[in-house]
């Protein structure tokens, strides 16, 4: 046995900015908590929402699979935003997490613990999300971190040389076809430049099969049977070590409804996977362990899992994007030089990417409006409440700091 | 002495200065003695409209509740389409017109006093039942709400025969009055120049607690300057002058914030700009205010600019003179004809914007005397006087035009 899928589901919910006026700014410093309790904003909504269509009903089902299956495993990042929300709403649902991974079979992966793009701002402060969230991940699960996946899968040489050098053993990116070439994503690779630490690239055509296309009923191949997935999942493996599976935990159940049949298409999917005797599943850090790197990969420009360009544009692709994250992270050693820890949790709060995507104007221009989901009226508004979080941030600063607002 | 008033909109449901002038006017001319039928589009409480019969002509609600379909929304496409309930702005004008035909006929008016082309069409279809003469109060052309651009030629066929079937006209400035006179052809001597007031009372009584803002005022104590505009953000304002300007001023001189109060079909661009510029944590969006949220931002600003690149009158630039600002006011807006202690440039001139800005945020001296000084202006002007003039322009008109 000497092959195998890496299945990787990430789980994350952002804390979404309430209609946040000029209004308030300087008078109520509470940013997350959108009254509107019909409002997509309403994070509790929200996650309440997912929480019943996918967290409970997939981790019920991972559970059966890995009880059926002894081969069964899967890798998991979980966000310290999710996990926050976890606490204060379903703390249910982090104890089914807990038993998932006391299996032995459930991996927990390294990442921002806020979901951010800080890596490309901030070092320091980026170093100081890893280091968080691997010690929430401690705490809460007992395990420690040996895989790192930076924030939508974004991923260059640079970050790879950091992950090494921080200690990790494995490190995820997009499998894209522009700069695989004639490569196939379905080995484990050594990025360039580095020893110590492992490459595994999504196999993006089998991972969107199911994370984008499977309820598209425009889709040729719609509906998707587990049968022939099987098939083209035993084909792409021919020859190599690992098909690596990378998606959204909220592929089952929430993006993908259960109507559409996903739940039963997966659990179909993995006994078939399995019949096959040559067949298994491998944790990140198995996968790593059990296959030597094939060759190396360069990818010094960065590379995301997001859109037809796979790169950053989603989050800093205009003006507005560029300008509010800017203004956040040059407050950086204001704010934490005053030791506030709720101040500072707020400007981290701040960070997580999902705030810049909803200023995302792309579908302005390609006409691709469900392409992105947001709840805010406008890339505009959204825009306008997360300046005018950020100005009540400066003011409260300025209790510690008599630098003046700007100052 | 009976007047027939055709408008389109009063406070609290107007979409800007229209409904506040015949707010204002008509209660004047009560004071002077005119018995007034105010006919509206829709339906609606009005506060405070004792002096006068306000009539609905239409069961609708206020217009603002239907999207675009204000005083101010010519040139939008939508509100000339028909739709299934007529809810369009020729529709909604038709039934209008039915309905002041029959008001006419019940009772004969001794004159007409038809605002804009929303009423004109009404105001010639009166006339022409009664005999009685019609006065046409421009209070924009289809030219000033176009800004740069041409406009609807619908609305400017309307305006071109209701100016026509006029008997006088009456012109918010000299600046509409020449536009009358050199884009529609109107000899000089039919039209007449009745400044805008500003209705003082209305506003007194009040002080802003320095709360609404808290932000902005914990920012002027930084020593900031608070550089507002209250408008509706469309092309006739010049809003993006503004932000240029705006960014050029934080350039040389970093201790300014700007305050865009108001909403409109522009807003998305001016905030893509402000961001593009590198301004966009200088620039404070309100959204639509009123009430306080509205009086503040007078309240909280140091220097008030109107940037319009044509403006009738202008009404905001008086009341923020009573709030203690210092103006900027483009040469393209009327209300500067009555104005004289503030700083006026062309609209296109950002550099000159730029410069009047910093020049007052750096010099207390200057700030002050501006604010001070343009308050004894604007106390003359009084809707009093407004009135009086109508009356005897009532008074003296002659059904000259023949419909």
């Amino acid at each position: 046995m000497s092959r195998g899928i890496v299945l990787y589901l990430h789980v994350h919910q952002p804390l979404r900015i309430r209609k946040y006026s000029v209004f308030d700014t300087a008078v109520d410093h509470h940013y997350f908590g959108e009254p509107d309790s019909s409002s997509d904003r309403n994070n509790e909504k929200v996650f309440r929402k997912v929480l019943a269509k996918s967290y409970e009903p997939m981790n019920r089902l991972l559970e059966e699979l890995l009880t059926r299956h002894p081969e069964f495993k899967v890798s998991l990042s979980i966000t310290g935003t999710f996990i926050e929300q976890a606490e204060a709403w379903a703390p249910e649902i982090l104890d089914s997490f807990k038993r998932l991974v006391a299996t032995g079979k459930v991996e927990i992966m390294a990442e921002t613990y806020y979901h951010s793009l800080a890596f490309f701002y901030s070092r320091k402060e980026f170093e100081r999300q890893v280091a968080q969230h691997q010690r929430k991940i401690k705490e809460l699960f007992g395990v420690e971190t040996r895989v790192f996946r930076n924030t939508e899968l974004s991923y260059n040489d640079s970050m790879a040389a950091w992950a090494e050098q921080y200690g990790f053993k494995g490190i995820l990116a997009e499998g894209w076809d522009p700069i695989l070439g004639w490569r196939s994503p379905n080995h484990v690779y050594r990025p360039t430049g580095t020893e110590n630490i492992s490459l595994l690239l999504k196999n993006y055509r089998l991972s969107d099969d199911v994370a984008f296309r499977f309820s598209n009923r425009a889709w040729e191949q719609w509906p998707l049977t587990a049968e022939r997935y099987n098939n083209w999942t035993n084909a792409a493996i021919q020859d190599s070590q690992v098909v690596n599976l990378f998606m959204d935990y909220e592929t089952f159940g929430e993006h993908q409804w259960r109507d559409t049949g996903i739940f039963d298409f997966f659990e179909s999917f993995v006994a078939m996977w399995l019949q096959n005797p040559e067949n298994t599943f491998y944790t990140l850090s198995e996968a790593i362990a059990t296959h030597k790197p094939v060759g190396e990969i360069s990818m010094p420009n960065t590379v995301t899992w997001a859109d037809t360009e796979r790169d950053l544009t989603a989050w800093l692709g205009n003006d507005m994007q560029q300008e509010a994250l800017r203004y956040l992270y040059a407050l950086e050693n204001d704010i934490l030089r005053t030791n506030d820890a709720a101040l500072i949790h707020d400007w981290r709060l701040l960070q997580t990417s999902d705030h810049v995507y909803y200023m995302c104007t792309k579908w302005f221009t390609d006409g691709d409006v469900h392409a992105y989901f947001s709840p805010y009226d406008s890339p505009y508004d959204a825009f306008l409440y997360f300046m005018n979080v950020l100005r009540d941030v400066r003011y409260r600063l300025m209790a510690y700091h008599q630098g003046g607002i700007y100052g | 002495m009976k007047i027939l008033m055709l408008g389109w909109e009063l406070p609290p449901h107007n979409s800007g200065g229209l409904g506040v002038a015949c707010y204002h006017m008509s209660k004047a001319l009560a004071i002077e003695g005119a018995s007034i039928d105010f006919v509206l589009p829709y339906q609606a409480e009005h506060p405070n409209v004792g002096f006068m019969t306000v009539h609905a002509a239409t069961k609708l609600q206020p217009l603002d509740r239907y999207g675009s379909l204000g005083a101010y929304d010519s040139q939008y496409k939508s509100a000339f389409e028909n739709n299934s309930n007529d809810i369009s702005i020729r529709g909604i004008q038709k039934r209008y017109i039915s309905f002041v035909e029959k008001l006419a006929k019940q009772r004969t008016p001794d004159a007409i006093h038809a605002h804009d082309w929303l009423t004109v069409e009404a105001g010639m279809r009166a006339k022409e039942l009664t005999g009685a003469p019609l006065i046409v109060h421009v209070h924009a052309t289809e030219f000033d709400r176009s800004g740069e651009l041409y406009g609807n030629p619908v609305v400017h066929e309307i305006e071109q025969q209701g100016l026509m079937m006029a008997d006088r006209i009456i012109a918010v400035s000299a600046i509409t009055k020449n536009i009358i006179i050199s884009r529609y052809g109107i000899p000089a001597g039919k039209i007449e120049v009745l400044h805008n007031a500003l209705d003082v009372e209305s506003l007194a009584g009040y002080n802003y607690d320095l709360h609404t803002y808290k932000y902005l005022e914990s920012l002027k104590r930084e020593g900031y300057t608070v550089v507002t505009t209250l408008t509706r953000f469309t092309i006739q304002k010049g809003l993006t002058h503004f932000v240029r300007a705006a960014a050029k001023a934080s350039r040389k001189y970093h201790k300014l914030v700007f305050l865009l109060a108001g909403d409109g079909e522009q807003r998305n661009e001016l905030i893509r700009l402000g961001a593009e510029l590198g301004i966009a944590d200088k620039l404070f969006f309100t959204g639509f205010v009123r009430g306080r949220q509205w009086r503040d931002t007078y309240g909280v600003a140091d220097i008030f600019v109107m940037s319009s690149v044509s403006e009738p009158f202008g009404l905001t630039a008086l009341e923020a003179a009573h709030h203690d600002t210092a103006l900027i006011i483009t040469r393209q807006s009327g209300v500067g004809e009555v104005l004289h202690n503030i700083f006026k440039y062309d609209f296109w001139d950002e550099d000159a914007l730029a410069d009047q800005m910093i020049g007052i945020a750096t010099s207390p001296a200057l700030a002050g005397a501006l604010q001070q000084n343009v308050k004894h202006e604007y106390a003359k002007i009084s809707w009093n006087d407004v009135a009086r003039e109508c009356m005897r322009l009532y008074r003296n008109v002659k059904t000259g035009a023949l419909v």
